[in-house]
């Protein structure tokens, strides 16, 4: 069985795209490989800054041989529609075989395939994974028309069986398959053949590429610390960096380096981030003080003066960067020390946050506000975390975030403390964007939650008041995003939380923010519209006036609800909740309330994974089905519940006593909001319910046992459906 | 011609042996081009140049400026004038990576004793409604060149594809003659009997410009220059292919360019003196792009440009 080798040989791929494009090469072409029959034992791809690697081991010399049987028209059919079927088989007239059939004899082909030897199928699907390969950006270069990541060199393919390695020919716009790869760039630039995967990797590592980036992180990783561990230090750990600084070297060499002393009392987070966004260093501290003292760097070759240059340059490169994030740190503290936060905020009411829901100023007091009422149902002091939502978004002004945007919120925290702030209001500053995304954290110190809760709600109301909601793959202002994040601040802080009271709150303050807005611009143009029109008609005065007030669009927040309710489905579906367990819930009374919701949910979705819960739910649907169908016919409702006297059957009375238990049990439980055990109430019912329609035909020839039974399906309708809508049920 | 092997001892010898360098690889040396612009990028010999299929190879220093990054001659390296070097190869050659690793020898960086790096970072030109893929150059952790690969110029597909290097000769020769303030670098030969720093040469000019950019410049004039640029722009490009005095058929892409380039610069300005909003900005940058994107629509309708007239044509004027 022979192995395949392949490398694609570029300029540098950037290094954010190099792993999964290792993985497109692998199923690229494993994939065509099995779709023409050749099967084979396993696969493993690479990539370097320069080369995408695959290595098919045990893969089949030849595809086998197929046979496909086709059926034909009638043997009697029109010469059109048989030399339409030959067409279409690749088959000859005398090549067919009649068969008998019920139908009357009828024409069959047997289509035979050939198999094919590998290398004709590896280099027909090497080229098409080439030509078609998904980079997220792709160009030209030269005079060219094929698209890669960067220009692509060579291409290294070869099988190699029993008597030595052989190249597979292919050529793909003038580059031919070969043999042959080249080294480091400069540590070992000649090209040199290779004979198969072990003798690729071994000569590789000969000419300085470590080929496997798993190999080149672990060695990274290993250096760095071994080096901070020998100056009583510690790497920050960062396993994103660690993955990209992988992908820029192809011979990583770890050096450590100085951190000038004038740069030490910089915040943290403003030294980890400078060295991570601009140089891509790792962060080195103090074990004991956790104060970053050293940086690492990854460089890509040894030098004869190991690496002093290299670290000499990086250290001036890092030393101008952290100038620059000390004067703006100092120039932000003096500015904080003359006016305060609020002073070297003043400037956010010039920043449009967006031009009809007017300037950061204008959404900071909305948030503040907003906050005040949030504070009590999240257990904040309301003067709190009003105060800390007027600051929370003071750093946006500052001159460091306007160099470090990523540091929005950290900076807000340390100037907050700087202007004398406390009481959870300078964690609130940090923490108020939280979360961002799926797995970042939560916060739970009750400030930090309320001013978080405001701003979102603040941004989903604000851009639903101005009719600027997300449509299919297009968010641009990330609703889905704020909405998750609300969704699981409540839930996760498990806050009892009337969302409509509050999206009413603000989407009322939005929607004035946005009317005061086109009102002044309406306003403003009026006189200049009856100046023009050369008069001061009182009709066309109040025409202009009710103008200005049409522009009031009429919205309530149930759509909005709606948003966050779908939001929360996927959120539950990703934790294995079905969405017809959701609509079920949803469908219930005080559903704005997430919490109870959830709890609702979880309750419902473990008693259908019962075997009472899914007998209960078929149940249900029938005695709904005969109910509402007879409903129809007669034109009543039957809701008063039946009378035990008018009871034939055992079942019947059984079903009675159980529907009466049920609701004594269901009535006080749905109260205390304890749903498992309503739930499990009515799971009990499966037994008596099955057993009734087992037994009893429900449209009886006497009327008043049908009646008396429809009421009684009535009492299973209405006593399951105070616990959930069990109709939306699917199934 | 200094020593290859050694290192440069001034700023304008390591423009020199870059010229030398980018001659000898055959490029054509040709001088900046006499009007402000923002970059190396906007010399026609660059963005008009990428289009078409004529192949092309040139090399220039281009003075640029950008107003907004004026400091008075303060700032160790930020200046509202400063030079680039710039490199058009089209179509790009193959063995670009390696000529441009040659340049960096050239003019003195030692390739066994440095760390260079090819990291992802791809152009965009807004106002040239150009992109292009490539890197940013990074020796030691600093970035001294910009590699890009032409995909797109004034909304045209490149075909042949150009590469362009760009090199920010103050932060380069900074970094190679290991100077921490620009206006502390040897301008000439600091052995020349008169030695002159960046900061004799430029202090003075830094100092002026700032104060004009910022606060002085006049934004009613610059206002209504932008108009006139913009106005005289479309209405060259308005005229007839054939030339009635001449009977030549004479696009006249280039002045219809300058026009253009000159809006891209009072933009700037006015950028600078802060009367542009952040929702104003979006459409002068628009009004520009337009602008670029009519020249280049000429340009393509120019000889140079690869336009070869049809045989009905030839018949016709013959």
């Amino acid at each position: 069985m022979p192995d395949l080798l392949i490398e694609l040989f570029s300029e540098e791929i950037p290094a954010r795209m190099q792993s999964r494009a290792a993985a497109d090469l692998k199923k690229l072409v494993t994939d065509g490989l099995v779709e023409a029959g050749l099967t084979y034992a396993s696969a493993a791809a690479f990539a370097t800054p320069r080369r995408l690697t695959l290595t098919v081991e045990g893969m089949l010399a030849q595809s086998p041989t197929t046979r496909e049987e086709r059926k034909g028209p009638k043997a009697d059919a029109p010469d059109k529609a048989i030399e339409g079927f030959l067409r279409g088989a690749g088959v000859t007239r005398d090549q067919l075989e009649q068969r008998e059939t019920p139908k009357g004899p009828v024409l069959f082909a047997t289509i035979e395939r050939p198999g094919r030897p590998a290398p004709d199928i590896v280099a027909e699907v090497l080229e098409q994974a080439i030509r078609g390969f998904p980079w997220p950006k792709a160009m030209r270069w030269g005079a060219g028309s094929l698209r890669w990541v960067r220009p692509l060199h060579s291409i290294l393919c070869i099988m190699v069986g029993d008597d030595g390695a052989e190249v597979v020919p292919l050529e793909v716009d003038g580059i031919a398959s070969g043999d042959t790869t080249r080294g480091h760039r400069f540590l070992s630039p000649d090209a040199f053949s290779v004979t198969g995967f072990d003798d690729y990797c071994a000569r590789l590592k000969r000419a300085h590429v470590v080929l496997d980036p798993a190999e080149r992180a672990q060695g990274i990783w290993h250096d760095a610390t071994n080096l901070a561990f020998a100056g009583g230090l510690e790497v920050v750990e960062d396993a994103g960096l660690l993955a990209e600084v992988a992908g820029l070297v192809e011979w990583p060499v770890v050096l450590m380096g100085q951190i000038d002393d004038a740069f030490l009392g910089l915040p943290p987070e403003v030294l980890q981030t400078s060295m991570k966004e601009h140089q891509k260093f790792f962060s080195v501290r103090a074990a004991k003080t956790g104060r970053i003292e050293r940086f690492i760097t990854v460089a890509n070759r040894t030098t004869a003066d190991q690496g002093a240059t290299i670290l000499a340059g990086n250290q001036r490169v890092l030393s101008a960067r952290l100038a620059d994030a000390k004067f703006f740190w100092e120039n932000d503290l003096r500015t904080i020390k003359a006016v305060g936060l609020e002073g070297m905020a003043a400037p956010l009411a010039e920043v449009t946050f967006h031009n009809k829901l007017g300037s950061q100023a204008d959404r900071v007091a909305r948030i503040a506000a907003l906050a005040r009422e949030i504070a009590v149902p999240v257990g904040a002091k309301p003067d709190l975390a009003t105060e800390a939502a007027r600051i929370a978004k003071a750093d946006l002004a500052s001159e460091m975030v306007y160099e470090f945007p990523e540091l929005q919120g950290t900076m807000g925290k340390y100037y907050a403390e700087a202007a004398g702030h406390d009481d959870g209001v300078p964690q609130a500053c940090a923490e108020h964007y939280s979360p961002l995304g799926p797995s970042d954290a939560v916060p739970t110190a009750p400030i930090s939650v309320a001013v978080a809760l405001a701003d979102k709600i603040d941004t989903l109301t604000g851009f639903w008041a101005i009719d600027e909601k997300p449509t299919g793959s297009k968010d641009p202002f990330a609703l889905r995003r704020a909405a998750l994040g609300v969704i699981r601040l409540v839930l996760e802080n498990d806050l009892k939380f009337e969302m409509n009271h509050f999206l009413k709150k603000s989407l009322l303050s939005a929607e004035i923010q946005r009317l005061v807005i086109h009102r002044k611009k309406e306003i403003e143009e009026a006189p200049n519209a009856l100046l023009k029109m050369g008069t001061t008609d009182e009709t066309l005065i109040m025409e202009v006036r009710e103008a200005v007030e049409d522009t009031k669009i009429g919205i309530d927040q149930s759509d909005l609800l709606s948003f966050l309710h779908d939001r929360l489905k996927v959120y539950l579906r990703e934790q294995g909740i079905r969405h017809d367990i959701i609509d079920a819930c949803i469908a219930m009374e005080g559903s704005d309330d997430l919490s109870l919701l959830v709890k609702r949910a979880r309750a419902l979705d473990a008693v259908l994974r019962t075997d009472d819960g899914e007998n209960l739910i078929q149940g249900f649907k029938r005695a709904n089905n005969i109910l509402s169908q007879a409903e129809a016919a007669d034109g009543v409702e039957y809701s008063f519940g039946g009378d035990i006297k008018f009871c034939e059957a055992e079942e019947e009375r059984a079903l009675f006593a159980a529907l009466d238990a049920a609701e004594a049990r269901i009535g006080p439980a749905m109260a205390q909001q304890d749903f498992a055990t309503a739930m499990s109430a009515m799971a009990a019912l499966r037994g008596p319910i099955d057993a009734f329609f087992e037994a009893v035909q429900v449209n009886s020839d006497n009327g008043t046992v049908r009646r008396n039974r429809l009421n009684l399906l009535s009492s299973i309708r209405k006593i399951c459906l105070t616990v959930a809508d069990l109709s939306r049920i699917d199934g | 011609m200094s020593d290859v092997s050694t290192t440069p001892r001034s700023f304008q010898e390591i423009i020199l042996r870059l010229q030398a360098y980018w001659a000898q690889k055959g490029c054509a040396i040709l001088q900046p081009y006499d009007m402000e612009v923002g970059a190396g990028t906007f010399h026609p010999a660059t963005t008009l140049r990428s289009l078409g299929t004529q192949p092309w190879a040139a090399a220039y220093v281009q003075p640029s400026r950008r107003p907004t990054d004026g400091r008075y001659g303060e700032n160790p390296n930020r200046l509202q004038h400063y030079y680039q070097y710039q490199v058009l190869i089209k179509p790009s050659p193959p063995d670009l990576q390696a000529l441009y690793l040659g340049s960096l020898e050239a003019i003195g960086v030692d390739m066994d004793l440095h760390d260079i790096r090819f990291v992802e970072d791809d152009w965009e030109s807004p106002t040239l409604g150009a992109w292009g893929l490539g890197w940013e150059v990074w020796c030691d952790g600093m970035e001294v060149s910009q590699f890009t690969y032409f995909q797109q110029v004034g909304g045209y597909d490149c075909h042949p594809v150009s590469g362009e290097l760009t090199y920010g000769l103050e932060r380069l020769a900074m970094y190679i003659l290991g100077v921490d303030h620009v206006m502390d670098m040897p301008f000439n030969d600091p052995g020349a009997s008169i030695p002159l720093s960046y900061g004799d040469v430029f202090r003075q000019t830094e100092e002026e410009y700032a104060r004009w950019n910022f606060d002085v410049a006049n934004t009613e004039v610059l206002l209504r220059h932008f108009v006139e640029a913009e106005q005289e722009c479309k209405s060259i490009l308005g005229q007839a292919h054939d030339d009635p005095k001449t009977g030549k058929r004479i696009v006249m892409a280039h002045p219809a360019y300058d026009q253009c380039i000159k809006a891209s610069h009072i933009f700037n300005l006015l950028d600078a003196r802060g009367v542009i909003s952040v929702t104003e900005r979006q459409a002068y940058i628009g009004r520009v792009r337009t602008l670029a994107k009519m020249c280049a629509d000429a340009f393509v309708q120019t000889r140079a440009g690869g336009w070869v007239p049809d045989a009905a044509d030839e018949k016709a004027t013959a």
